[in-house]
Order: structure tokens, then C-alpha cells, then sequence
């Protein structure tokens, strides 16, 4: 047994020394596992980073889809794959934040490696055309009168969607209902159809629904370039910038060098002129947060988190 | 006229030389997978979809439809041939076509599954063509306490599948409920009966329940009866069906086609419904019910025309709402937006040459599924032929490749296998599993359903018999249940006069 585990510890280290002799990373192709059904945001984005993977790289980046627990599923098992670098899994948050205080999954927060976050999709309020409610105020003001009448459709449980309602009613001072979905296309009819009085979405739901639908506010820092006349949260009195933040890990195992590379070239692919357009044209915010600031901005939105955890009872 | 005018448009783009022919690829790569059981259009979509990024976005989705609606066709030639339903909505076509098959009738039952087919897919292209988007605005009438009791009438439906005991029929909906519950609860977030396994979080999938109970029990059962097996294989006669055969199944199919088109329209769960709810109106208004189950072409041709009709009017929610009634859709939407077309109420106005050239293209891809399995069957039933020895054990191996290329885990696999051996413990108790599967369907979104009805009328009841279309569907529901118990009572009641006499 000591035997075997100082040879597989000398292994390790000539693997880690061979490294940077190999700077042709990556010379194979390289998987990215996305923990999301195929369609979804998380398997579209990765799908438009593909092609500027390969032009960049010269190496193919080979989706594959693991669903299952919201994510969780792949998450629990990212470790077990090795970390040579050619396997990449994407990371979601708040996900990596909520699911361990559920304490139904098998992960922990700290047993992912993020190495980079490259887009969000920003928290946003959807009302269908037809809603009394034009503006943010409105809708704020009938949910302080009516509480528990005034419904906000989202989707999942202790989700971006459910953490974003909870800071909205604290927000609104009021006791509106929250209303789960199976994910965000279940939830579209319930909003045209008016079952709901609106949504706690994302603003890919309102570029999507354009002409259909109604932005009434929207959690980025500046007002959106589709959306001139919808104003932020921070213009109506809340400072949120907030969404639901994509990026990519690799197992533990990965030595240093090996994150940086990943993180390096996720990051250039992020400054693809013709990738940046279609990615904004899609309603996905785009952002750098490169491996050396991980540690940073894991800390920052981990306390945002559990500030909305708490008033949601999932944390003490 | 504008609709002539439009049409016009959609032919023109979906007769275009590329077009055609990606239409065809597509139909072609369709039926190929929907008749290798297991291997269903969803994954096919998500494989193929980095190929089309070089096509134009037009010939893409084309082919990506074509795929999609294929596999309906060629599922039908799996659930009739060796009772293995590709797809839940082919799970109906089983309980009569594959005991045409056995009866040596199977060349029958893929001639009405095809012709059928047809026709409905025919109709529906014209449905989404001239009345799209006013039928959008009927499925966004349905709240979620109308799709509670559309699901309530739905299990009641489901009784009437079963052809022999009531209880029995009863007892296998309740079962399918019970194995619906596994899984996160979409209300609270909790894990229901997983066993701490992260696997069953999302619940039990219907690919392993549908393959397993249907398929691999189905295989176990023929290793018990050689004999019947070689008269299975032997008597193949009547290769199409005849005009007397036709001419009996024009008001199934129609009958079907009106039933799938309107269901499929509802997101979630309609074009499930479509076929279950053709094959029981059927059994309901026939003069000899009994000969359901028993290979009844009734039983192949209604369900068949309304799957395939609901499979068309499903793109309605998408083109015309951008809403996903299934995960195909779900699909078809991401790689609309890969290739730079926002999904969507727009899509009409914005790109009518995408609208027009593929609801064009479904009419087109139909008529080339119909030339291209008409021929086929001849080569379909002679596979059929093959020994047990090779037939068999290449089905079991597609249909763990394809159970696990669902979500590329290696448990379905295993669930697949337990599946089949329950499976095989239902036909050894005489228990006719498709209710089961319908109560495992419907279940989960009748819970979902009620629990967010509740949830918006502050856990007041009274919502489900106030709203209009909620309460007509109980209405039905319970008229259907009095149709349904009153044999029953009936013949209890005759029972005891015996006894008094």
C-alpha cells in the first residue's frame, strides 16, 4: 500500500513537473461538461463559445450534456474526473451556493474549482403586455396593498429566481407569493396566459417575448441596450446587480498551471468581437472574472447569498 | 389571399434544392432512430445540432423537424413490430398493433399507422398554416387548475385502456402515481423516496419505464413460449392494407387527427393525451369494444393519426409563443438562438421565410415519410423473420445504448432492467401495464398543477369548479367515470338477481 501510494504521489509530481515544459495546451480536444439539459442557456452559451474555442485553440471543445439535480448531479462527481485539464465542467451560481445548504447533495461549495465566470443573465421583472401594471412602482405598490395576491412565477425552488424574489419582497416591503416552475419555458404561458401577475426572470425571458411581454426592471448596472426606458434596480432605490452567473471548473486534482490555461483561454474567447455580439443579442451579460479574482468574487456573492438565504429559512 | 400568398412563400423556400434535401436527410435520420428503439429524437437533435452550425438557419431547423417528426413514424414501426414504444405517445399504438403483428397483420397495422399518419400530419400543417395564432391564444387560456383537470380526466381515460378487470386497470394507475412521486417535489424542494441517491433526484425517467416494462419484459416473456414465437414469424401475409381496411379506419382517423391536433397545442402533456384519448374514444364508441387489445385496426389507425397530428401542432406554442411543449421543442428553440434567430412571438413577422418554409417543409417532409415507408414494410416485416437469437439480443443492445444516451447515465440503464423484470411480473398477473405508464405521465403534472392552483387562489378549492374550463373537464371526467362503472355495476347487479333466483 505505501508502496503504491508514494509511487502514484511520485507520479503526480512528474506530471506536474512535465507541465509547463508542455505549454500546447490543450493538444487534444477538450470536454466540457455542461450539468444542464441541451437547450438551455448554460448548453447554448457553451455552444456559441465552441467555434471560437476551436479557432483560438485549434482544438475542438466537445459538449457534453450530464443533467440531473438541478446541476448537482455532475457537480458531486466533478472531482472524480482527472484534472489534466481536458475535462471542464461548467459552474453555475447561486447554485453552488444554495444547493449545500439544502444539504440534499453530495458536493460542498468548496469542493469546486472555479476558474472562470464569464456571463450572467440578470435578474428581471416580466409582466405580459396586457398587465395593468406599466411600471415597477405600480407593481411594487399593489404588492404592498394586496401581499399574498400579487404572484410572481419563477423557476425552481431555492433558485436565482426564488433568491431574487425573497430580496424583491424585502425590497417591496410586501408579502407577495412565489410561485415555482419546472424551469423558465414552463413558466411563459402562465405569464402570457395571465395566471401569474408576473415574473421573477431573466432579461433573456423579456428579449425573447419582446412585443409579448413587459421589463419592468432589470438587476444590472446600467440600463440595457435592447431595453433604453427600463430602468435598474439601483435607479429605483436597491443596489442589485444580480443574475444567474456562468462559468466553468475543473476537479481539484488540476494543478495551478492547468486552471490558469483554462481560465486564460475562457477569458479570450470572451473578447471574440463577433462572439461579445451575439451573446449580448441573446440577453447574456458578459464579464471576466479570471482565476486570480475567483477567490475575491466567490466570497462576495457567497455573502449576498446567504443575506437571501436567511430570510428564506434555508440558513441559520 | 394572404394565406395562399404565404404558402406560397413556405413553398417556395421549402421546395428550394438545399432545402429538400435537408428535409429529407432529416426525415430519413428520423425514421432511422424512432425504429432503433430507444434512441429517441432528443438526443439525435443535441448530437447533430454542431453540424448545422455551417448550414443556413433555414435548411437547419428544417432538418432538425424532420427529424423530430420522423421518429414518430418510425416509433410506430418499433411499438407495432415488437412492442417496444419509442415514445410514450406510441405506447397506445402497442396494445392493438403488435398484436396484429402476431396475428401475421403487422404489414396491415404499418400501412394504417403510415397512411394515418399522413393524413393527420396533412391536416395539421394546414391547422398551424391558417389558424396559428389564434390557437396559441386557446392553450394560454388553460390555467393550472384547468390542467388539473384535464389531467384528472386524463387518469379516468386511462381506465378505459385496460381491456379485462376494472381494479386491476385502477390498481396500475395508482402504481404509475406512486413511481411519478420519486424525485425533487417542484413545491418544497424536497427529494421524495430517492434513498440518498443523487440519481433519483429528478425521478425515474420515462425512457427506462417505457423500454423496460414494454421492451425488455416483452423480451423475457417470448423466452417462455418457443412455439408461439415461430407462428409469429411464419405468418406473414397481406403485406398492405386493402380498401376494406382503409375504408374502416377513415373515421378513426379522422376522429384521431381532430383529438391530436387540439391536445397538442397545450404545452405539457398534450400530445400524450392526443393518443391515449383517440384510442379510448374509440374503444368507447365501438360496437364490439371487446376486440380492442385484441388487434382491433381501430386501435392502430386513431391513435396513430392523433400522435402525429399532436407532434405537428406542438410547434404552434414554439413558433408562435417561443414556448417548449416538450424537450424536442426545448431543444429546437437553442439552436434557433445558436444560430442567431430569437425564438418567439416575433418569428412570424420577423423571419416569415423560417415560418412559412418549415411549416411548408412538414407538409413535404410528411408526404416523403409516407413514400419512404410504404415500400419499407415489406423490409420491416421480413426482419421479423430473423431468429429470436440474433433479433433480440440486438434490440436489448440498442435499447441500453439509447436508454443511456437519454441523459448519459449509466442508472437508467439499471432502472430499464428492474423495469423489465416488473414487467414481466405484470404479464405472469395479467395486469395491462399502459395505464401504469399513463398515471407515471400525468401524475407528476396533475400534482405540480394542483399544488400551483392552490397556491394562486390562497388554498381556496372552489377554483377548480369555477373557472369554466376547469369545471366542464370534471363534468367530462365524471361523465366518463359513470360510462366506465356502469358495465360494472350492471353486471353486479345481474350477479346478485342470479343469486336471489
Amino acid at each position: 500500500m505505501k508502496r503504491r501510494a508514494f509511487l502514484a504521489a511520485g507520479g503526480a509530481v512528474a506530471a506536474s513537473l512535465a507541465l509547463p515544459a508542455r505549454a500546447a495546451y490543450p493538444d487534444k480536444p477538450v470536454r466540457l461538461i455542461i450539468p444542464f439539459p441541451p437547450g438551455g442557456e448554460s448548453d447554448i452559451g457553451a455552444r456559441l463559445q465552441q467555434g471560437v474555442f476551436k479557432k483560438l485553440t485549434g482544438q475542438d471543445l466537445i459538449i457534453e450534456s450530464r443533467p440531473g439535480a438541478g446541476g448537482a448531479l455532475a457537480w458531486s462527481q466533478l472531482n472524480t474526473f482527472p484534472g489534466d485539464g481536458y475535462t471542464v465542467m461548467g459552474t453555475n451560481l447561486p447554485h453552488l451556493v444554495l444547493q449545500p445548504l439544502e444539504g440534499n447533495v453530495q458536493y460542498k461549495t468548496d469542493d469546486i474549482v472555479n476558474v472562470h465566470f464569464y456571463h450572467y443573465t440578470p435578474d428581471a421583472i416580466v409582466v405580459r403586455a396586457e398587465s395593468p401594471f406599466k411600471s415597477a412602482q405600480e407593481l411594487f405598490k399593489a404588492a404592498r396593498e394586496q401581499g399574498e395576491k400579487i404572484s410572481f412565477a419563477g423557476s425552481s425552488l431555492n433558485s436565482a429566481n426564488h433568491v431574487a424574489h425573497t430580496r424583491l419582497n424585502r425590497m417591496m416591503g410586501a408579502k407577495s407569493t412565489y410561485v415555482p416552475f419546472k424551469g423558465t419555458g414552463d413558466l411563459v404561458a402562465s405569464v402570457l396566459g395571465g395566471h401569474v401577475s408576473a415574473a421573477m426572470s431573466y432579461t433573456t425571458l423579456a428579449l425573447a417575448q419582446k412585443g409579448k411581454m413587459r421589463l419592468l426592471a432589470v438587476a444590472t448596472d446600467k440600463r440595457l441596450a435592447a431595453f433604453p426606458d427600463v430602468p435598474t434596480f439601483k435607479e429605483l432605490g436597491e443596489d442589485w446587480i444580480d443574475g444567474a452567473y456562468r462559468g466553468c471548473g475543473v476537479p481539484k486534482s488540476a494543478p495551478e498551471a492547468i486552471r490558469k490555461s483554462v481560465s486564460d483561454i475562457f477569458s479570450a474567447i470572451n473578447r471574440d468581437p463577433e462572439f461579445r455580439q451575439r451573446m449580448i443579442d441573446g440577453g447574456f451579460e458578459l464579464i471576466d472574472v479570471t482565476y486570480d479574482k475567483m477567490p475575491a468574487f466567490i466570497a462576495e456573492r457567497t455573502k449576498a447569498y446567504l443575506a437571501s438565504a436567511k430570510l428564506m429559512g434555508l440558513a441559520k | 389571399m394572404e394565406l395562399l400568398n404565404n404558402l406560397g412563400l413556405g413553398f417556395s423556400v421549402a421546395l428550394a434544392g438545399t432545402n429538400i434535401l435537408y428535409c429529407f436527410i432529416g426525415v430519413l435520420l428520423g425514421t432511422l432512430i424512432g425504429v432503433l428503439p430507444g434512441i429517441g429524437p432528443v438526443a439525435t437533435i443535441a448530437m447533430l445540432l454542431p453540424t448545422t452550425f455551417v448550414l443556413p438557419p433555414v435548411s437547419a431547423l428544417i432538418m432538425l423537424a424532420g427529424i423530430y417528426y420522423g421518429a414518430q413514424y418510425g416509433g410506430s414501426t418499433t411499438a407495432i413490430l415488437v412492442n417496444l414504444p419509442g415514445e410514450v405517445s406510441s405506447v397506445v399504438t402497442c396494445l392493438d398493433g403488435y398484436q396484429m403483428a402476431r396475428q401475421g397483420k403487422a404489414g396491415k397495422a404499418l400501412g394504417v399507422a403510415a397512411l394515418g399518419s399522413f393524413f393527420a400530419g396533412s391536416v395539421s400543417t394546414l391547422l398551424i398554416a391558417a389558424f396559428a395564432p389564434p390557437l396559441a391564444e386557446v392553450a394560454l387560456k388553460f390555467g393550472p387548475a384547468d390542467y388539473f383537470s384535464l389531467m384528472v380526466l386524463g387518469l379516468i381515460a386511462a381506465v378505459v385502456l385496460a381491456h379485462g378487470s376494472l381494479i386491476k386497470a385502477i390498481a396500475m394507475i395508482i402504481l404509475g402515481l406512486l413511481i411519478g412521486l420519486v424525485g425533487t417535489d417542484v413545491n418544497s424542494g424536497v427529494a421524495r423516496f430517492n434513498f440518498g441517491l443523487p440519481e433519483l433526484i429528478d425521478g425515474i425517467g420515462i425512457g427506462p419505464i417505457a423500454m423496460g416494462i414494454f421492451g425488455f419484459g416483452e423480451i423475457i416473456r417470448n423466452l417462455e413460449h418457443t412455439e408461439k414465437r415461430e407462428i409469429f414469424t411464419k405468418n406473414v401475409s397481406g403485406l398492405l392494407p386493402n380498401w376494406s381496411d382503409i375504408k374502416q379506419c377513415i373515421p378513426p382517423v379522422l376522429r384521431g387527427t381532430a383529438l391530436g391536433s387540439f391536445l397538442g397545442i397545450l404545452p405539457g402533456g398534450g400530445a400524450v393525451l392526443g393518443a391515449f384519448s383517440a384510442y379510448t374514444l374509440e374503444k368507447k364508441i365501438a360496437k364490439d369494444p371487446s376486440r380492442f387489445g385484441k388487434g382491433a385496426i381501430e386501435g392502430v389507425a386513431a391513435p396513430e393519426s392523433a400522435n402525429n397530428a399532436a407532434a405537428q401542432t406542438s410547434f404552434i406554442p414554439l413558433l408562435t409563443l417561443g414556448i417548449p411543449s416538450n424537450p424536442v421543442m426545448a431543444l429546437m428553440i437553442g439552436a434557433m438562438i445558436i444560430h442567431g434567430i430569437q425564438p418567439g412571438p416575433q418569428i412570424m413577422t420577423a423571419k416569415p421565410d423560417l415560418f412559412w418554409g418549415m411549416v411548408a417543409s412538414m407538409w413535404v417532409g410528411n408526404l416523403m415519410l409516407v413514400i419512404l415507408n410504404l415500400p419499407l414494410i415489406g423490409m420491416w416485416v421480413k426482419l421479423l423473420s430473423l431468429p429470436y437469437r440474433l433479433l433480440y439480443p440486438a434490440i436489448l443492445i440498442f435499447c441500453c445504448i439509447g436508454v443511456y444516451s437519454i441523459s448519459n447515465a449509466w442508472m437508467d440503464v439499471l432502472l430499464a432492467a428492474a423495469c423489465g423484470f416488473m414487467g414481466y411480473v405484470f404479464y405472469k398477473l395479467d395486469c395491462e401495464p399502459s395505464p401504469l405508464l399513463l398515471g407515471f405521465v400525468l401524475g407528476p403534472m396533475m400534482e405540480e398543477n394542483l399544488r400551483r392552483a392552490l397556491l394562486l387562489s390562497r388554498g381556496d378549492p372552489g377554483v377548480f369548479m369555477t373557472r369554466p374550463i376547469s369545471a366542464t373537464l370534471l363534468v367530462l371526467a365524471l361523465l366518463l367515470l359513470i360510462l366506465v362503472m356502469a358495465p360494472a355495476i350492471r353486471k353486479k347487479r345481474e350477479e346478485a338477481f342470479v343469486e336471489e333466483d
